[in-house]
């Protein structure tokens, strides 16, 4: 029964005991709602609440506070093997004195499903994770990136309405898991279930999500698509976590419809550019430019939002120079995109030079200043 | 450590200290096969000890006693100690430092004490000295040692797979004999091992907790050894190296299978 | 169903219920078993000791019991801190010679090629695993009058006579050695084994020549070994009566002996209790200054 929700995190709070007698709220009243079909990453750094979060939803914690709803039931306090939802764990969790086989079939067997049922289902799911022909093997003999997939087919065969994921590329080396990103995403799409991603790598989030859920000290600070979290984070950490920014203390001087005029007591100079969250004039805001968004000129075409620096040290790193510029006192880092292939060394900034550069306003954000 | 040629010195050392641990065992073995009552001189080879080994009733009577007292505490202590190592590993509970303390005290306990100390209860207790009660003793000794055997392989083990097999629809019961006891069975195995050849070999605890006509074999070989030494001895002696040699070498075998 | 039934069956399920929701509950279930049998069979036994230790032998071998320290102020004679002094340089010698002999041993196997360690280990463990009465009888064979080394002594015409070595208090420490030593080598092997090649490396690579490696790197790394094998070798072998009944006859007395003929022949059960009590203590303050100095560690186990 398809409500628009597949999972609801209603007001969660987790807590915990310390080893030292007190209490910690590893989840500190969360909310979240997460639709049908969709892939939904939970991003944050170790002691977030993301995997907590994940494991609430699992059964393997009950909530302290609050209500966790599974496809239109509350089932907060139901036990993992009474739920439609399946886990990939970040070790995989194969169990190793089984068969690859035997593995993937474990949850079909918990079902009661017939044997001819049984083999069938489990040769397509080893044929979706192309690892057919491998059934007879021990976990210990293949590799990580197998194991990986062995964990993958064995929670997907059930066919669940959730399927949830605790970092499970963190073992991979690079390119694999660039490669199993890639993968993950179109089984996603292919199957049309749920997936509820956790991971501490935004790079990965970003790729695959439909939505992402920062998370911070048991708080979710922003949930928005990828493209919302990075163009417009409403708040210093999320700017600061997500991708590279520029940071510039500043206090509002002017709000005029989306236009926030700040100005920048380090530079004496007032920057245009707009508010990701309601600010109020007189407010300490953080002004956040990301790298790539500003432009280096040789002559200034306009004189809002334009400063001249000197550039300090640039790196060449293939499709683009990292320029670092000092621009009246503070350092500004700058990626600048190399657009035309050339070896000429004198075509790239070199340390001392002068250049000026200018921010278009909607690359000017406006961050309210306060800490996580 | 890695893989070093030691220096002669080392060599020759290690060598006379091999030969230093089997020139007894040897000297045992060869004199059983010897003709001459004290064994001293070597008069001939025979095999009659053997034979006066077998028909020994009293031997016989032992070693049936030696095996159900070693095989009952074995099975108890396993499943008893293999709960607590279970309950030690994955929970905390009130009073668990005193249970571990409770744990390790027959290992570091001297053996005398903890036999007199047994003596005093069962005669308290009113019970007499026999099977039943050597069995108690051997259960006291033997749970901790399977505890630590079975918690030392608990150490690396992956909750997430528990985890995992409730998360695929089996219950707690389910996933205990499916997933976790497969799984920590080798370490199970070790500590019952463990546990059968304390018991085996026990002499000391057995003999304050033993009555009249309860005899077990380490009681039995000491009172040959103590009072008639006849050759009798080095053959019960040579089997029992035998036999100890023989599951040692099948537990290597299979070992190394698993590998 | 009756009521009652139906009751019952209710509070079964709660039982149940609260086991299952709460941790701490199926711990205690778990430990539970453990827990008792062991306080049944060790603690109060133990207890029993104790309070024995302050009662007296009735003149019919019975237990009077009254109150009185006339066990400890026995226990203070001369004669038995000979004893006691005598225990301890047994078993302090046959840790310390146990060290001695079986440290290079433990190294050699532990720098052996792969294959060849799984062999040397099983040579040690065969006589481990014989029984220890058996294995000293052989000392018997070998060191009485006229036993194996007299006649091979003889043969080589190094000695003219009988060395009457059985019976002394050298037989008696070269027993102990005997049985103790393979409780020194594994401990001591598995912590040689753990140590990982990079560190002797790295000592290497800065300039340590093999023994001072061995001395700054690989005897340092393998103490906790060398605390295990300690607390395996050192507090059976205080209590020990078994070797130097045999091996050293009337003359060698050890507490464990004077605790053993208490309760087997004296019948003064109180005194005997009282000589554990001692035993008991001593052992407790040495395994609790060991243990914290070493930490108890699990690579006991091998």
């Amino acid at each position: 029964m398809a409500g628009e929700f597949a999972v609801e995190l209603r007001d969660i709070v987790k807590k915990f005991m310390t080893p030292e007698g007190s209490e910690l709220a590893a989840v500190n009243h969360v909310t979240m709602q997460i639709k049908n079909g969709e892939f939904f990453s939970m991003l944050g750094s170790s002691g977030c609440g993301k995997t907590t979060s994940l494991r609430l939803i699992a059964g393997f914690e009950w909530p302290t506070e609050g209500e966790v709803w599974i496809e239109g039931k509350s089932l907060g306090h139901t036990p993992p093997y009474q739920r439609n939802v399946n886990t990939v764990f970040q070790s995989y969790a194969l169990f190793q004195h089984m068969t690859v086989y035997q593995n993937v079939a474990f949850g079909l067997e918990m079902e009661g499903a017939s044997k001819e049922e049984i083999s069938k289902r489990v040769g397509k799911a080893l044929e979706m994770v192309q690892l057919t022909g491998m059934d007879r093997r021990h976990p210990k003999q293949l590799s990580g990136g197998q194991q990986q997939r062995v964990a993958l087919a064995r929670a997907l065969v059930k066919v669940p309405q959730v399927l949830l994921l605790d970092e499970p590329l963190g073992a991979l080396d690079l390119k694999l898991r660039k490669e199993m990103q890639l993968e993950l995403k179109s089984l996603q799409q292919q199957l049309g279930i749920t997936f509820i991603y956790v991971t501490h790598d935004q790079e990965e989030a970003l790729t695959m999500s439909d939505r992402i859920a920062v998370m911070s000290h048991g708080k979710v600070l922003q949930m928005g698509p990828a493209v919302e979290i990075y163009e417009r984070p409403t708040s210093r950490f999320v700017a600061d976590f997500i991708g590279e920014t520029n940071f510039l203390e500043g206090r509002v001087k002017s709000v005029k419809g989306d236009q926030t005029v700040v100005t920048i007591p380090a530079w004496k100079q007032e920057l245009t550019g707009i508010a990701t969250a309601p600010v109020t004039v007189g407010d300490d805001v953080a002004v956040s430019i990301r790298p790539e968004k500003i432009q280096l000129v040789e002559k200034p075409v306009t004189k809002q939002n334009t400063l001249e620096g000197v550039v300090v040290r640039s790196t060449y790193i293939g499709s683009d120079t990292h320029v670092y510029l000092d621009v009246r006192g503070e350092t500004i880092k700058v990626w600048d995109q190399n657009r035309v292939s050339t070896v000429d060394p004198s075509a790239f900034y070199q340390k001392g030079e002068k250049v000026w550069l200018t921010l278009l306003p909607e690359n000017t954000l406006v961050l309210p200043n306060e800490s996580v | 450590m890695s893989e070093k040629k030691s220096p002669i010195w080392l060599r020759i050392y290690s060598f006379l200290a091999y030969l230093f641990i089997y020139i007894p065992i040897l000297i045992l073995i060869v004199f059983s096969f010897n003709t001459m009552k004290l064994n001293i001189r070597w008069e001939g080879f025979t095999t009659s000890w053997y034979n006066v080994l077998f028909r020994d009733q009293d031997i016989i009577q032992a070693t049936r006693n030696t095996l159900i007292i070693a095989l009952i505490s074995t099975l108890v202590a396993t499943v008893v100690g293999t709960l607590a190592a279970l309950a030690m590993q994955r929970y905390r509970f009130p009073g668990y430092a005193a249970s571990e303390t409770l744990m390790y005290i027959p290992i570091v306990i001297p053996e005398v004490v903890m036999g007199i100390s047994l003596l005093v209860f069962f005669v308290m207790m009113n019970l007499t000295l026999g099977l039943f009660t050597i069995t108690l003793a051997h259960i006291a000794f033997n749970i901790p040692f399977v505890t630590l055997v079975v918690r030392a392989r608990l150490h690396g083990y992956d909750n997430a797979i528990d985890e995992a097999a409730m998360d695929l629809g089996a219950d707690e019961m389910q996933t205990f004999w499916r997933v976790t006891l497969p799984t920590i069975l080798p370490g199970v195995l070790s500590g019952a091992m463990l546990a059968l050849t304390l018991s085996l070999d026990d002499y000391v605890i057995t003999y304050f907790t033993a009555g009249p006509g309860s005899t077990t074999l380490p009681l039995r070989v000491f009172s040959m050894v103590r009072f008639m030494v006849t050759p009798e001895v080095n053959a019960l002696s040579t089997l029992w190296v035998l036999t100890v040699f023989v599951i040692l070498l099948i537990g290597q075998i299979i070992q190394s299978r698993r590998t | 169903m009756t009521i009652t039934e139906a009751a019952e069956n209710r509070k079964k399920s709660s039982v149940l219920k609260t086991i299952r929701e709460s941790r701490v509950a199926q711990g205690l279930a778990l430990i539970a078993p453990a827990n008792i049998y062991l306080f049944l069979l060790m603690v109060l036994p133990l207890l029993l000791v104790v309070g024995l230790s302050f009662l007296s032998r009735g003149e019919y071998g019975n237990v009077v019991f009254i109150f009185n320290l006339t066990n400890y102020s026995r226990l203070l004679d001369p004669l038995y801190g000979r004893i006691l002094f005598y225990s301890l340089s047994v078993g302090i010698g046959t840790t310390v010679f146990s060290i001695l002999i079986g440290y290079p041993l433990a190294y050699y196997i532990a720098r052996a090629p792969a294959r060849q360690r799984s062999l040397l280990l099983f040579l040690i463990l065969v006589p481990f695993w014989t029984n220890f009465i058996i294995r000293t009888y052989a000392w018997i064979m070998i060191l009485r009058a006229g036993g194996f080394l007299d006649a091979v002594l003889q043969w080589a015409h190094i000695t003219q006579r009988s060395l009457n070595l059985l019976y002394t208090p050298t037989a008696v420490m070269i027993g102990m050695i005997y049985e103790f030593l393979p409780f020194m080598i594994l401990p001591l092997y598995s912590s040689l084994e753990k140590i990982e090649n990079s560190l002797l490396e790295a000592a290497a690579d800065l300039g340590a020549p093999p023994w001072k490696v061995f001395l700054r790197v690989t005897l340092p790394l393998s103490l906790p070994g060398i605390f295990a094998g300690t607390i395996l070798v050192f507090i059976p072998a205080m209590g020990m009566f078994v070797i130097p009944d045999l091996l050293g006859g009337a003359k060698t007395i050890l507490i464990g002996n004077v605790i053993r003929n208490q309760f087997l022949t004296a019948r003064d059960w109180p005194f005997g209790a009282a000589s554990s009590m001692i035993l008991m203590i001593l052992t407790m303050v040495f395994t609790l200054y060991y243990t914290r100095k070493a930490g108890f560690s699990e690579d006991l186990l091998v």
